[in-house]
């Protein structure tokens, strides 16, 4: 798509001999980056062709169920949708607390096929959604690349993107995830900011104000954007480097994009209410006042000024001072200081796990290993430092945004293991503005050194040609003033002084160049050594696609010596619970299974992957970490039917309920102080074994995994744990067990009916009873029922 | 529980006979049956009913039409009556399957139901001949009790007659009923009656009059699993490119006692024979030979526990739930395959084509009952017609797939209650011209074309204001 234009862009501005030369590598790079396209699609589907094509994991669950229901019910229904399948009694509002963006596409995609008679399933286009909008990220980082450094980086930097791990582990097939559609809709963001700053034109502020929009609909990253690009802008005006075109890269996206986010219900006016936005607003007063000083500078003789400045100075400090202290009052009235919590945690990385567990619980919210980065990056990680470098030869107003988003990105992904998606598009156009010029110093040298050898009168010749591939840059450099002086007359004076300053400095860099071209050997052996380096990504990228990212989680497989086995326990349970209990039935479960139940098992849920009330959370966390009786009279008043557990202790799956239990104690005990986390811990050591609490083996949890455990080895041994369980043989009173799957990986209790009253105790104990079951609000019975 | 039934059947008895008074004066008298043989067979949930009948016309007119009459009850659930006549002599004998037609008679006693056998050959005076008649029943098995737990075995009822109902006189006549295993509760002695084995004899009776009654209830262990499919659709879709794709849609149940309380998976696992011994574990598929690119998936995605055996005759699908069925469990899935066009598609000698495939269901021991067959016939065909060995409803519906325009024709078959001896096969006759099959490629390339051209003429056009 991008290609023609180039060419066709670049066609008129230069001259006739280079034309063809051109015309040829615009379509080769059309073609380039339509396999780059098709790679980046089709590296992704390996979960299908290993697995099947399926929904993956926990949240591109809720995110299917969203697209069923919009394909089903048409866009205002959805936007009414009130969910009463989850978080029972309360319910949820999907249309105002759900991030559209990612259920509107797919949505508008399946509506589309149908329209044309292509009879696609919603769950199709939900899974091919993520790979395809991989490929427009790879595209889009071309664009960006290509405004920083040229078709070389960008093509590099493209390529790179298609296959960069971290971003294939949230886009693989089945991965219907947010984060799918916010990498393109970030990185196209992005361009058109730089796209702007470079040409200074309104059309391309509007259509970055659009793309800022669709990032907003798309994921709760996009503080990211609005707070990168004030940076960005305050950077540049910091820097001296303050121009009309960055005024207008920056204020339409302001006001436009500040709007248009408002629309989006999940945001509305936290768009200037939040802390996140406060950047974004105070870099739009100084980009005014900085404008303003400029044009008054334009307008009055420097005495003039001095006298201006000191006279407004001295009266806009006194205002600003009272502006930010009734801001700062504002902000501080705030418990959170009007950030919201995971905004927090991310720049004070010890905020979650001091105070929100709910966030620190979630695996992907933990900061990162260092394997994790070469895992992730790869050797992307080497390649970056040489990008920085090489985006400060020379720094441009592009450039040093590639900068300081790299060194953002690496910060937040420090932060929190799920943000490195951010840092990944980054990395890559560093590396492939890296890469892309070592090329072209290694065969520039090359080329000089051959000619060179051969005859000296070529040399000019082939100087020019060599230089072509590096020139290409500079041509593009070079040429994008001209175009935008076509544009804008107004400001071709401006322009070409620039240029002209720049000129004689890339010619005088030419000679050095050739003065400083490396010998042969050895710009030939690093030329191979940096083909080997990408050869290695390469195979380790797919190594990744294929091995490390690929699985759904939900169906697991394990290889051993008599062939493949399936683990399909999940799906097990589910399909029983949707077809074998009744269709108004609650299903309690720890909130990871909430998305999973709702969507497979079409059952109500108690709590659900949207984290939004600690509260209910922790309800739930108490009845599992309660004795049987007191948390059936927690589940009993949610009006649970049955309860879900998972299990791996038979065939070793760590990811169980009973590994995930300090969590569900943590969350139950921070809002009812009477689970405590000592007493599930013997001697601050975590264990089920003999040497367990009883506090440990008399909860709910224990209970519901291990109920008649040990019948299946006759000593109860635990695969996961290593050990053997400490109680074994007990029985069940307030639960029975209504469905435990082939693997016993899920275990499905149903809770018994409360019993009769006996004619004669009732009087005895009716003091009692009443004030348990029927009337649990008076106060004594807060701590036993804190659902009350 | 069981002696009001029996009070009622006594009632039933008693009734049939005071009927059989006003039945004498009807013009059926005339035809006797000498003989009369019946063995039922319980082994599974479908009751197959074997009867031979020696009859005889005892009249002075040809008859060539002899009536079959059962209890309402079990007309209800009834899948299938045929009928064979044995020809030939000694050794060289061969069946001829005889035609049978359900049958409405104005004075009919207790609303007994009719089916009336077409004789090939007219049964001339004093002549007689001998039918075989097979008639299978659905959902006759009560499970008794109505809820077991995990480790009881499932009991179920079964009500009939001791005595053959039939509007003939019958002279002699003997029931065998043979149940799955030697496991036998109660069943209802009708002297002479008794039991060996498995097999449980009653008669032989002489001398019967018509519409003779006597209810009998056997009690006994039916462990088999009763599958039975609650609905089942059908699509067979007509590519003329060389497919034949075929989606079965199933909701299936286990229709056997419900399941009472827990279920143990570690009981099921370690003493598979003594718990959940009525449980569905699986099925088996009988499909066409050649068959390719089968799957087996629900709604939330494939089942992974499925074997296909493939040989040049037929082809074997094992299918598993997801979990096993207990009694009053469901469980949905879909199961599709492809087969190559030519196997089943023809072509008639003045120029129409048409599809032969199998009506039913393709599970063995597997009751349906809601089967609709949907055949859509490519985009383009005209005058469908359907010819089915046995009535069913019909309409047709237009589907649009992928790129259609104008739709495609679909016909819809349903019919109710079957059971596998329904697969026999139907044919689908259709006019197509070969021309149709060009568009959709015609289509995509005019459209590629368009947007080349678009593309071209997008780039070659200055659209820029000011020059």
């Amino acid at each position: 798509m991008a290609a023609p234009e180039t060419s066709t862009a670049a066609v008129p501005t230069l001259y006739t001999n280079n034309t063809l030369r051109n015309a040829f590598g615009g379509v080769l790079s059309f073609f380039i980056l339509l396999l780059i396209g098709v790679m980046a699609f089709s590296i992704r589907l390996f979960s299908v062709i290993k697995y099947e094509s399926v929904i993956h994991e926990f949240d591109p669950y809720f995110n299917y169920r969203v697209t069923q229901f919009l394909a089903k019910n048409g866009i205002y229904e959805f936007w009414n949708w009130f969910d009463d399948r989850t978080w029972y009694p309360l319910g949820r509002v999907i249309g105002g607390t759900v991030y559209p963006g990612l259920t509107l596409t797919a949505g508008t995609i399946w509506w589309l096929l149908n329209s044309l008679n292509i009879p696609l399933s919603v769950e199709t286009v939900c899974v091919f959604t993520a790979p395809i909008f991989s490929a427009f990220a790879s595209w889009a980082t071309y664009l960006l690349t290509k405004e920083v450094k040229g078709t070389g980086a960008g093509l590099t930097a493209a390529a790179l993107l298609a296959m960069v791990p971290s971003y294939i582990s949230r886009s693989v097939a089945g991965s219907y995830d947010n984060e799918a559609v916010a990498i393109f809709a970030l990185i196209f963001t992005f361009y058109l900011y730089i796209k702007t700053l470079n040409t200074g034109s309104l059309f391309y502020a509007t259509l970055n104000s659009i793309s800022y929009f669709y990032m907003v609909c798309s994921w709760g990253g996009y503080t990211f954007i609005i707070n990168l690009i004030p940076m960005h802008v305050l950077l540049c005006i910091v820097t001296g480097r303050f121009s009309s075109r960055l005024f207008i890269a920056y204020a339409p996206l302001v006001v436009l994009g500040t709007l248009l986010a408002a629309l989006v219900p999940v945001v509305g006016f936290n768009a200037v209410m939040t802390s996140e936005h406060f950047a974004s607003f105070l870099v739009f007063i100084i980009i005014h006042v900085v404008a303003f000083v400029y044009f008054i500078k334009g307008i009055l003789s420097p005495k003039m000024f001095k006298v201006a400045v000191t006279l407004v100075v001295s009266v806009g400090l006194a205002v600003c001072c009272a502006v930010i202290a009734v801001l700062i009052a504002l902000v501080a009235s705030s418990p959170t200081k009007g950030w919201s919590g995971r905004s927090l945690s991310l720049l004070d990385p010890t905020y979650a796990s001091k105070y929100i567990p709910i966030i620190a619980s979630v695996s992907e919210h933990q900061p990162p290993t260092w394997p994790s980065y070469f895992m992730d990056i790869n050797v992307l990680a080497f390649l970056v430092p040489a990008g920085i470098i090489a985006c400060f030869l020379p720094l441009s107003d592009a450039s040093s945004f590639v900068v300081l988003y790299i060194a953002t990105s690496v910060y937040f992904s420090g932060v929190m293991v799920r943000l490195m998606l951010v840092l990944a598009p980054a990395a890559c156009i560093t590396s492939g503005i890296a890469l892309s010029q070592a090329f072209d110093v290694f065969t520039g040298s090359i080329k000089f050194q051959l000619s060179g050898a051969s005859s000296n009168t070529e040399v000019d010749a082939a100087e020019t040609s060599s230089s072509t591939a590096e020139s290409q840059t500079d041509a593009v450099k070079t040429e994008k003033p001209e175009e935008t002086a076509k544009n804008r007359p107004s400001r071709k004076s401006k322009k070409k002084e620039r240029e002209h300053g720049e000129k004689p400095s890339t010619k005088a860099k030419a000679e050095k160049k050739r003065l400083l071209a490396l010998p042969l050997e050895s710009s030939v052996i690093s030329l191979l050594l940096l083909v080997l380096l990408g050869a290695f990504y390469v195979v380790h990228c797919v190594w990744a696609a294929a091995e490390a990212y690929s699985a759904p989680s939900i169906v697991l497989t394990s290889r051993s010596h008599d062939g493949l086995h399936v683990f399909d326990d999940f799906r097990e349970a589910y399909a029983w619970l949707r077809h074998n209990t009744d269709v108004d039935d609650k299903v309690a479960s720890w909130w990871d299974y909430g998305y999973q139940t709702t969507a497979m098992a079409n059952r109500t849920v108690i709590v659900d992957n949207n984290t939004w009330n600690n509260t209910h959370i922790a309800t739930v966390g108490t009845a599992m970490s309660s004795p049987e009786r007191a948390a059936w009279e927690i589940f009993h008043s949610l009006d649970v039917k049955y309860v879900l557990v998972v299990f791996g202790g038979l065939v070793g799956y760590p990811s169980d309920d009973i590994n995930k239990f300090l969590w569900m104690v943590r969350i139950g005990g921070g809002v009812f102080p009477h689970i405590k986390e000592p007493d599930y811990l013997r001697d601050g050591q975590y264990r089920i074994d003999s040497q367990a609490t009883p506090t440990m083996l008399n909860c709910l949890m224990y209970k519901l995994s291990y109920y008649r455990f040990v019948e299946t080895d006759g000593k109860g041994f635990d695969r996961v744990r290593q050990t053997e369980i400490g109680k074994k043989y007990f029985k069940l009173t307030h639960f029975e067990e209504a469905f435990t799957t082939h693997h016993w990986m899920v275990r499905i209790y149903k809770l018994k009916p409360p019993k009769n009253r006996i004619r004669g105790k009732t009087k005895k104990s009716k003091s009692k009873t009443s004030s348990t079951t029927s009337s649990p609000k008076r106060s004594g019975t807060k701590k036993k029922n804190p659902w009350q | 529980m069981e002696a009001p039934i029996r009070a009622r059947e006594a009632l039933g008895f008693i009734l049939f006979s005071l009927l059989f008074s006003i039945c004498r004066s009807s013009s059926l008298n005339h035809l006797l049956i000498s003989n009369a043989e019946r063995r039922i067979d319980l082994s599974s949930h479908i009751v197959k009913v074997f009867l031979t009948l020696k009859v005889e016309n005892a009249g002075s007119t040809p008859t060539s039409e002899v009536l079959l009459s059962f209890p309402p009850t079990q007309a209800d659930h009834l899948a299938t009556v045929e009928a064979l006549v044995t020809k030939g002599k000694r050794k060289k004998t061969t069946l001829v399957r005889l035609d049978v037609k359900p049958t409405e008679l104005p004075d009919a006693p207790n609303d007994a139901k009719y089916f009336t056998i077409y004789l090939a050959n007219p049964l001339k005076s004093g002549e007689s001949t001998t039918i075989e008649v097979l008639y299978l029943l659905t959902h006759s098995q009560e499970p008794f009790p109505a809820e077991i737990a995990q480790s009881e075995s499932q009991l179920v009822y079964y009500r009939d007659s001791a005595l053959i109902l039939s509007p003939y006189h019958i002279k002699q006549q003997t029931t065998f009923i043979k149940t799955p295993s030697t496991k036998v509760e109660s069943f209802t002695r009708v002297e002479p009656s008794n039991r060996a084995g498995t097999e449980i004899k009653y008669g032989p009776y002489e001398d019967h009059p018509p519409y003779s009654f006597s209810p009998i209830l056997i009690h006994f262990e039916n462990n088999s699993p009763f599958a039975v499919v609650e609905e089942l659709v059908r699509e067979v879709e007509i590519s003329h490119w060389g497919n034949l794709q075929v989606t079965e849609q199933y909701t299936l149940v286990h229709a056997g006692a419900r399941h009472k309380g827990v279920f143990s998976r570690v009981d099921y696992q370690s003493r598979p024979t003594l718990n959940g011994a009525s449980s569905l574990r699986y099925l088996l598929a009988r499909l066409p030979p050649r068959v390719h690119s089968v799957y087996y998936r629900d709604e939330i995605g494939n089942i992974s526990s499925s074997h296909l055996r493939t040989d040049s005759r037929k082809s074997e699908l094992e299918i598993e739930p997801r979990y096993p069925l207990f009694g009053g469990w469901k469980a949905t899935f879909v199961i599709g395959y492809g087969l190559p066009l030519q196997d089943f598609l023809f072509e008639t000698s003045d120029d129409r084509r048409y599809l032969n495939f199998t009506f039913g269901c393709p599970l063995l021991e597997t009751v349906v009952d809601k089967l609709t067959v949907k055949v859509v016939l490519p985009e383009g065909s005209k005058d469908p017609s359907a010819v089915v060995p046995f009535p069913v409803e019909q309409h047709l519906e237009t589907k649009y797939s992928y790129l259609d325009v104008v739709g495609r024709t679909v016909v819809v078959m349903e019919k109710k209650n079957l059971v596998p001896a329904h697969n026999s096969h139907f044919q689908v006759y259709y006019t197509f011209k070969p021309i149709f099959m060009l568009a959709e490629p015609l289509m995509l390339s005019s459209a590629f074309f368009l947007f080349f051209v678009a593309c071209v003429a997008y780039l070659h056009i200055d659209l820029s204001i000011r020059k």
